[in-house]
């Protein structure tokens, strides 16, 4: 049987998708990115395994709560375990209920096969909620640790699929929030036409407790939250651009 | 007659019949929030001087003024005002905003100390009258009560118990008043009076005697009104009288009873009857009606009673439950929502938010769209909400039901309840593991049953002995409640608000569990993992040492939750071996709010893992941090509980950051067909107040 990694499971998620949600989350990721706030899902060694009945034996005990939402598989990365997804997703597709992934995209391959994979999951799949977590090639690298040219291509992959996306975009002081790299994001994002949200999401530092309970040195000890207002800001600002440049 | 032109006639225009008329009256609205209007300026001004006198309160240290001479009944003070000139609804407590009044009827130690507790003196006369004189319900409580009784409160296994102050959660139907007028429902009393049964039983003849106490005392509303300059001994003509009557009958009670629970009833929709028609006749505007409702409310949150800082301590506040439940769906499919059911909610706006009255909204899914993201959007904004499950009450209680107190549903002028505060669980599982020694105290207070034998705790013993232990238990809280309920109708009988209900009344025997999430995860860690025990000196088990892991109640895991649900049942079989007394009808509740606190430091480690004094969780809450899948799993634990054993409610304290609610608050306007139980701020249980004895 097919098991899955898992990490936790929160039955009444609001924010990863539309209406009230069940977020799967996954355990394994590849990605170090210096202000994630969940690194106790980083380790694919630790170990919780579940089959896809196990997993959603919850979602649908209580099915009545989600009929305006639906199912989210975030993590970690989830698409690390994209044949996990996959069968979790036709399942729930044979219900017609609203299916979403929540993805850095760093998985994407341009080759044959991976996209053959990838077409079976986008099949199934209603929304992508995607982050871009630097538009700088070199800074994304500083970042989490890999460059971002394939998240990019995953990015312009979902557009020609037609698959609907939100683009999240976390705003750090002093890494991302710079004029050049808004402008930067806004001209990326302004070829696109799947784009259904964007969400400027301001930077904060709850997640340093974790950091502490791992004994994990936390990379941005310095960095200041982001105020709301200053992501309010970005966000027009942002929104702006991209209605400027897809005028021109 | 000119009182009800224009409204569609019926039975309810013969005889007592509230539900008819508004049945055959009222206007469902299906709109949405755009008709309401601003608070006027009157309301402001009014609004200032109450918050005014709340800082002054609160620099006086809490009280602003108490009477200590004057004995608080319908009619024994002369008219009050905050303002009279402004004030479209009239009457408070005593003469004075703020003062509070003299409720000795209860038992005059509780009135004393608390006046003591604020530096006021109960007039020595009073004090005379009421311990050489005047028999007070506490102290025919202590007449009674055996030893093992008095054993039992003072361990707190049971806690609670209204056997020193008013017991409250009975509510009044005031629509009466409006709707009739005195004179008719005085009429309709002795009319009941005149065909009692002729047998002169002991019942009988206490029936004959309320009877005639609940026709005096409609006698003295009749002259509140007078008090006031108003005739209330005919039918209201208008909306502004409508409310004014109404008021005047809920006045009444408040000024009659200090209960631990004073509800107000469903008159939303009842007002909006006589709104609408004003509306249509032109008479008043919208602003009007808004006013109305709004000087309503700001009397209602004026409520307040004489009470000891302990009682205040617990509730952070000296809550009133003056609860109001609003919407809901009637039996002929039409949802109950109207204006007035806005304007209500309304007033969180228009006065600011606060926990009084407790605006409850009967939840439906099949309320109208409007109004559910209404609810959710004022809930959003001021937290000051509480929500109900209508579909599962209407099923027994009809659509003319209202909530007493946070949970406990009754047919208005129909049923009342006798409150019966609740018996810890908790605590008799510790009973039943140390032979039913105190774990706190050291001392014999159940029966010397056999006591657990061995290093490791064995499920099934355990829940032999618990069973046995429970089983004793069930039978002491339910005579001691017997004992109470005889002594509060015989010393302290709630004449109004009975003189608003029908003659042949059904009556709840109210029970009550607390530590239900730490009995459910005690048992479930003992089943699922291994306990092991740790004795003092004496032989007595104080702690537990628990191995492994064990499913947790509040993450819908059947294998605990199914304890948890089982244990209601249990509980309740054993609660309906006995007789109670006036045939009230068993039944039971989960719902202690912020006495959970005081619960849990009176009971001693559990072999759940909770440390002694530890609070229990709130209510049929999973116990602090130990749900960890989510809200929803939360709640399907607790949805899990069986409301056919549990009447007489089970509530769930629900908080959340607003963060969490999505990224714009029309993530979460959609529909919640949840029922949330009590609102944050809500507390429902009554502390043991005070070690108040006046029997011995």
């Amino acid at each position: 049987m097919l098991l899955g990694n898992v990490h936790s499971i929160e039955t009444f998620g609001t924010v990863d998708g539309p209406g009230i949600r069940y977020v799967i989350f996954l355990q394994g990721c590849p990605l170090r990115c210096q202000y994630c706030h969940n690194p106790d899902t980083w380790s694919t060694n630790t170990n919780k395994k579940m089959s896809v009945d196990e997993v959603l034996k919850q979602f649908y005990s209580k099915q009545t709560f989600y009929k305006t939402g639906g199912v989210t598989i975030s993590g970690g990365e989830p698409l690390l375990q994209i044949d996990f997804v996959i069968a979790i997703f036709k399942k729930l597709k044979q219900d017609n209920i609203h299916t979403c992934i929540d993805t850095s995209g760093i998985m994407f391959k341009d080759d044959e096969i991976y996209k053959h994979k990838l077409n079976e999951l986008l099949e199934v799949t209603d929304l992508v909620l995607l982050d871009i977590k630097h538009i700088d090639n070199d800074k994304h690298k500083l970042l989490t640790g890999f460059f971002n040219e394939n998240i990019l291509m995953f990015a312009k992959y979902l557009d020609e699929k037609n698959i609907d996306v939100y683009v999240r975009h976390v705003l750090i002081d002093k890494i991302t929030y710079y004029k050049e790299y808004l402008d930067r994001l806004a001209l990326f994002l302004s070829k696109l036409h799947n784009i259904k949200r964007i969400d400027i999401l301001p930077y904060h530092s709850l997640g340093v407790i974790k950091y502490e309970l791992l004994n994990i040195d936390y990379p941005l000890k310095d960095t200041k939250d982001t105020e709301n207002e200053v992501a309010v800001n970005a966000y027009n600002y942002l929104i702006n651009k991209i209605n400027s440049n897809k005028n021109n | 007659m000119e009182n009800y032109k224009d409204f569609i006639g019926g039975k309810w225009a013969t005889s007592v019949n509230v539900r008819d008329f508004i049945q055959k009256n009222y206007t469902p609205y299906d709109g949405n929030d755009d008709f309401l209007q601003d608070a006027s300026e009157a309301t402001e001004i009014l609004w200032k001087q109450v918050m005014d006198l709340t800082s002054e309160e609160i620099k006086a240290g809490g009280v602003l003024d108490m009477d200590t001479k004057i004995i608080s009944t319908i009619d024994s003070h002369s008219a009050g005002y905050l303002n009279q000139e402004l004030e479209t609804i009239v009457g408070i407590q005593t003469d004075k905003p703020f003062k509070r009044a003299l409720q000795p009827f209860g038992g005059i130690k509780m009135a004393e100390n608390a006046c003591a507790s604020y530096g006021y003196k109960v007039d020595p006369e009073v004090v005379e009258i009421f311990t050489k004189y005047r028999k007070t319900h506490n102290q025919g409580v202590f007449d009674a009560y055996t030893p093992e009784m008095r054993l039992a409160r003072k361990s707190a296994i049971v806690t609670g118990l209204p056997d020193a102050y008013g017991r409250g959660r009975i509510i009044g139907d005031y629509r009466r008043v409006a709707l009739y007028g005195t004179d008719f429902l005085i009429a309709d009393k002795k009319e009941q009076l005149l065909t009692t049964h002729s047998r002169m039983t002991a019942d009988n003849i206490g029936l004959r005697e309320e009877l005639s106490m609940q026709i005096r005392a409609l006698g003295k509303l009749a002259k509140l009104g007078e008090i006031y300059g108003l005739d209330i001994k005919r039918p209201a003509n208008n909306a502004k009288e409508a409310i004014q009557w109404l008021y005047f009958g809920y006045l009444a009670a408040v000024k009659e009873q200090n209960g631990a629970a004073m509800s107000l009833g469903r008159t939303s929709t009842f007002i909006d009857i006589y709104i609408e028609r004003d509306l249509k006749n032109n008479v008043i505007t919208e602003k009007q009606a808004q006013e109305y409702i709004d000087h309503f409310v700001m009397k209602l949150r004026l409520i307040k009673f004489a009470r000891t800082p302990e009682y205040n301590a617990l509730f952070s506040g000296d809550p009133t439950w003056v609860t109001e439940s609003i919407a809901g769906i009637g039996i002929d499919g039409r949802h109950l929502v109207t204006k007035t059911s806005f304007r209500f909610l309304h007033t969180l706006d228009t006065l600011g938010c606060a926990p009084e009255p407790n605006l409850t909204v009967l939840w439906s899914v099949r309320l109208p769209e409007n109004f559910k993201k209404y609810c959710a959007k004022m809930s959003i904004k001021s937290s000051s909400i509480q929500y109900e499950n209508d579909d599962l009450m209407r099923s027994s209680h009809g659509d003319d039901y209202a909530i007493a107190c946070c949970v406990s549903s009754m047919r208005v002028g129909k049923e009342m309840q006798f409150f019966g505060a609740r018996a810890n669980l908790a605590k008799c599982l510790l009973y039943a593991i140390n032979g039913g020694v105190d774990e706190k105290l050291k001392i014999q207070v159940g029966p010397h049953f056999r006591k657990v034998e061995g290093e490791y705790l064995d499920y099934d013993d355990v829940c032999e002995k618990f069973d046995d232990m429970m089983e004793w238990l069930a039978e002491l809280y339910v005579n001691m409640l017997n004992i109470i309920h005889y002594m509060h109708d015989k010393h302290c009988y709630e004449e109004i608000q009975m003189a608003l209900h029908d003659r042949e009344v059904k009556r709840y025997f109210a029970t009550g569990i607390a530590g239900l999430s730490v009995v459910a995860d005690s048992l479930s860690a003992i089943k699922y993992a291994k306990v092991k025990v740790v004795r003092d000196e004496d032989g007595l088990v104080t702690d537990f040492i628990i191995e492994g892991d064990f499913p947790k109640y509040g993450n819908d895991i059947d294998e605990v939750d199914n304890i948890a649900a089982d244990l209601v049942k249990q509980f309740m079989d054993k609660i309906k071996k006995h007789h109670t007394y006036r045939d009230g009808v068993p039944t039971t509740s989960i719902l202690t709010i912020t006495s959970n606190v005081v619960y849990g430091k009176k009971t001693g480690n559990t072999p759940d893992g909770r440390r002694t004094g530890e609070p229990f969780a709130p209510g049929a809450n999973p116990m602090h941090k130990r749900d960890t899948n989510g809200a929803l799993a939360s709640l399907a634990s607790v949805a899990k509980l069986p409301f056919k054993h549990a009447k007489d409610g089970i509530s769930n304290t629900f908080s959340i950051i607003p963060g969490a609610l999505g990224k714009a608050d029309q993530v979460f306007m959609g529909d919640i067909d949840v029922d949330f139980g009590c609102s944050v701020d809500s507390a429902c249980n009554i502390p043991n107040l005070s070690d108040e004895k006046e029997g011995e």
